[in-house]
């Protein structure tokens, strides 16, 4: 029993199977990759673990409770944030008030009419934001409209904005894709210091497998919707299945 | 003060003051001079740029913040007029009990529509509140005025009738919409000189009304609740997956917007006890509309400016006829006068929408940011250019992001 349990899921788009007969278990603070050739169904296995898709069946259960048929924003409040393929941020936004959004949900639940006090008066969340922003090395553009930063720093916006939540799962789609070598080694940093720091739980898509191999503790190879094996680091890089669906493919 | 910080504590008096000046501001030119037609300041027109005002400083809540742009706020207008006539029909023509069963009823009934407009967004949710605008024209029209229930009265709108029962109507008080006695039409007037100033008493109820509600958008939008409606502008998706349910944001957005309506229509029945159909049709809808995007949509005093410029232009050039325009133009030779008169003549008197819209159309290519940009950017001059625009102010640069359905 993980944290995060998946059994039998499918999901059809039209006649694709995008997913069929996944079984996925993650356990406790652990880090969890998922890896997989392009179309193998990552990003569709985490749309329904977040209420963006529905399995056609099968269950998804986190932390003893199912998720299906609940919508996003009661998973979020459940304890799982989810960093998307291409950054979702607010870009009209401040980069400090996307940073403040994130903390009042978590305070004030899904929603509350607190619409005659001051956001100037919110001291502890300011105090909140300025610290996340301070540990993503953000502080500097806190008065930045968000749509005006590098995709980079948009998603390093969007990785702090998920922590400042303090998720017990947090789900990160290709958190480095786009980004420059030095800007992933820093996302490399941030994350493992996260991981000794917190007590918290991360499922990964990643492609690069430097960032794979230096974060993962357990790693599922998925191909074509279907989990080809689920192995510790060091097992999966001899694994010869593995070579020949995944990595023999990209070499 | 008052819980604002500097800057919207400044604006909040600058309001203040130009409504409480506004029979001076408004009326510079000596009575009888020739420039005259140009003065503002007179009761019934000084009234309606408050009481538009306050209906486009509502709508901007939910299309300047939430970018959920409705064409039926016209609707929650006419129902607080006719609620508020209704008060006059059967109790009293005291304004209080009035505006705030307006105020009510239109809260009540921009939940409902809400409700079910807001199952959609984008141009679906447009066109679902016009759709339930035009259903609340066409009820009040017809549907609602038979002999047998007759509600709205109908073409005729509904109106006070002698043989209303008026229940706490006593005989002391003034047989017109009053507060506690005093009447909304009484005005007393200042002559100085050649110029004339006209204080009437309903015009600063609606002023004291004004920036009143004037401070309240001002503490919603520098609210938590406001920070939330900008975020549902732009990017519904990261609410979500932030834990925050985007649909009682909206609709809450929208019942408040709804509710200044409701006071703008109850306000203006009070002025004038009367309401009619037509105020709920589709072109009162795109009218605030427009008030909001020429001002500036998202800004605080935007919907003010372009209630205001719309007004004026409605009342004061839809008055200059041909004869006036002889009279400008009687220093040219005659072929060229009748001529410039010619040219002129298409854009005045009934034709000023055609002024308006151009102007419009200026309004929206050159400045996106409303009269409110037109005024930073000119005082942006003044100062000298070196200032780089202000980036601590994300409203005052809205930005186009069109909702996705969902
Ligand atoms: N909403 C959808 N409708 C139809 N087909 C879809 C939809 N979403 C994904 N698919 C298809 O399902 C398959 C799996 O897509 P998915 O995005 O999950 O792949 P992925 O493993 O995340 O790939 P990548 O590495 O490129 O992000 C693809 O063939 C894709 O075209
Ligand atoms: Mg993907």
């Amino acid at each position: 029993m993980g944290i995060l349990d998946v059994k039998n899921v499918n999901k059809n788009f039209g006649g694709l199977k995008a997913l069929s007969n996944v079984n996925l278990s993650v356990r406790e603070n652990t880090v969890h990759a998922i890896i997989g050739p392009n179309g193998a169904g990552k990003s569709t296995l985490l749309n329904c673990l977040v209420g963006k898709l529905i399995p056609d069946t099968g269950s998804v259960m986190f932390d003893g409770k199912s998720v299906l048929g609940r919508s996003p924003y009661e998973i979020n409040q459940m304890g799982i944030s989810r960093v998307f393929q291409t950054p979702e941020i607010f870009g009209d936004l401040t980069v400090m008030e996307n940073m403040m959004i994130p903390i009042f949900a978590r305070r004030d639940g899904a929603f509350r009419m607190h619409a005659y006090e001051s956001v100037a008066n919110e001291s502890g969340i300011i105090e909140r934001a300025e610290q996340v922003l301070e540990d993503m090395n953000m502080a500097d553009k806190r008065h930045m409209h968000a749509a005006a930063m590098s995709r980079g720093d948009k998603r390093r916006l969007e990785i702090g904005m998920c922590l400042s939540q303090e998720p017990r799962l947090l789900l990160l789609d290709e958190p480095t894709a786009g980004m420059a070598r030095a800007d992933t080694n820093n996302t490399i940093d941030l994350l493992k210091q996260i991981k000794e720091e917190r007590d918290i739980t991360i499922a990964i898509i990643e492609h690069d497998m430097h960032v794979v191999f230096s974060l993962a503790d357990r790693i599922t190879v998925l191909a074509q919707g279907t989990p080809l094996v689920e192995d510790d680091p060091q097992n999966i890089k001899g694994n010869p299945k593995v070579r020949e669906a995944y990595l023999g493919e990209s070499a | 003060m008052l819980g604002l910080n500097k800057k919207d504590a400044t604006l909040l008096i600058v309001v203040a003051a130009l409504t409480l000046c506004a029979p001076f501001i408004l009326n510079p030119f000596p009575t009888g001079s020739a420039m005259a037609q140009f003065n503002a300041g007179y009761p019934d027109l000084m009234q309606r740029f408050i009481i538009f005002g306050i209906f486009a400083i509502g709508f901007n809540i939910l299309f300047g913040l939430t970018g959920y742009l409705s064409f039926g706020h016209a609707a929650f207008l006419g129902v607080g007029s006719y609620s508020a006539v209704w008060i006059f029909k059967l109790f009293t023509y005291n304004v209080i009990p009035a505006i705030t069963l307006s105020v009510v009823v239109a809260a009540i009934f921009s939940l409902f529509i809400g409700f079910v407009s807001l199952r959609r967004s984008g141009i679906y949710f447009s066109i679902l509140t016009l759709a339930f605008a035009q259903m609340s024209f066409a009820l009040a029209y017809s549907v609602l005025s038979n002999p047998k229930f007759n509600l709205t009265n109908g073409e005729t709108g509904l109106q006070v009738y002698a043989d209303d029962p008026q229940w706490f109507h006593r005989d002391s008080l003034p047989d017109l919409p009053h507060l506690f006695g005093l009447s909304m039409r009484s005005t007393y007037s200042l002559e100085l000189g050649a110029w004339r100033f006209d204080f009437n008493a309903g015009y600063y109820l609606c002023a004291v009304i004004l920036m009143i509600v004037f401070y309240l958008a001002i503490r919603i939008f520098r609210s938590p609740f406001g920070m939330m409606l900008r975020a549902v502008k732009s990017n519904q998706q990261r609410m979500n997956y932030t834990g925050l349910n985007t649909r009682p944001y909206t609709l809450a957005a929208f019942v408040i917007s709804g509710m200044y309506a409701g006071l703008a229509g109850g306000l203006m029945a009070a002025m004038d006890p009367l309401a009619g159909a037509e105020r709920m049709q589709w072109t009162a809808s795109g009218e605030v509309v427009l008030m909001t995007i020429l001002g500036g949509t998202g800004t605080l005093i935007g919907p003010v400016l372009g209630a205001g410029f719309i007004k004026y232009f409605e009342n004061i050039f839809s008055k200059i006829n041909d004869t006036v325009l002889h009279n400008w133009f009687a220093f040219l030779p005659d072929g060229i006068e009748d001529f410039v008169v010619f040219i002129v003549h298409p854009f005045i008197g009934k034709g000023w929408h055609l002024t308006l819209g151009l102007l419009f159309m200026l309004v929206v290519i050159f400045l996106p940011g409303g009269l409110v940009e037109g005024g930073q950017r000119i005082g942006r001059l003044l100062k000298g250019k070196k200032k780089a625009p202000d980036s601590e102010d994300p409203e005052h640069h809205p930005k186009e992001t069109p909702h996705v359905a969902e």
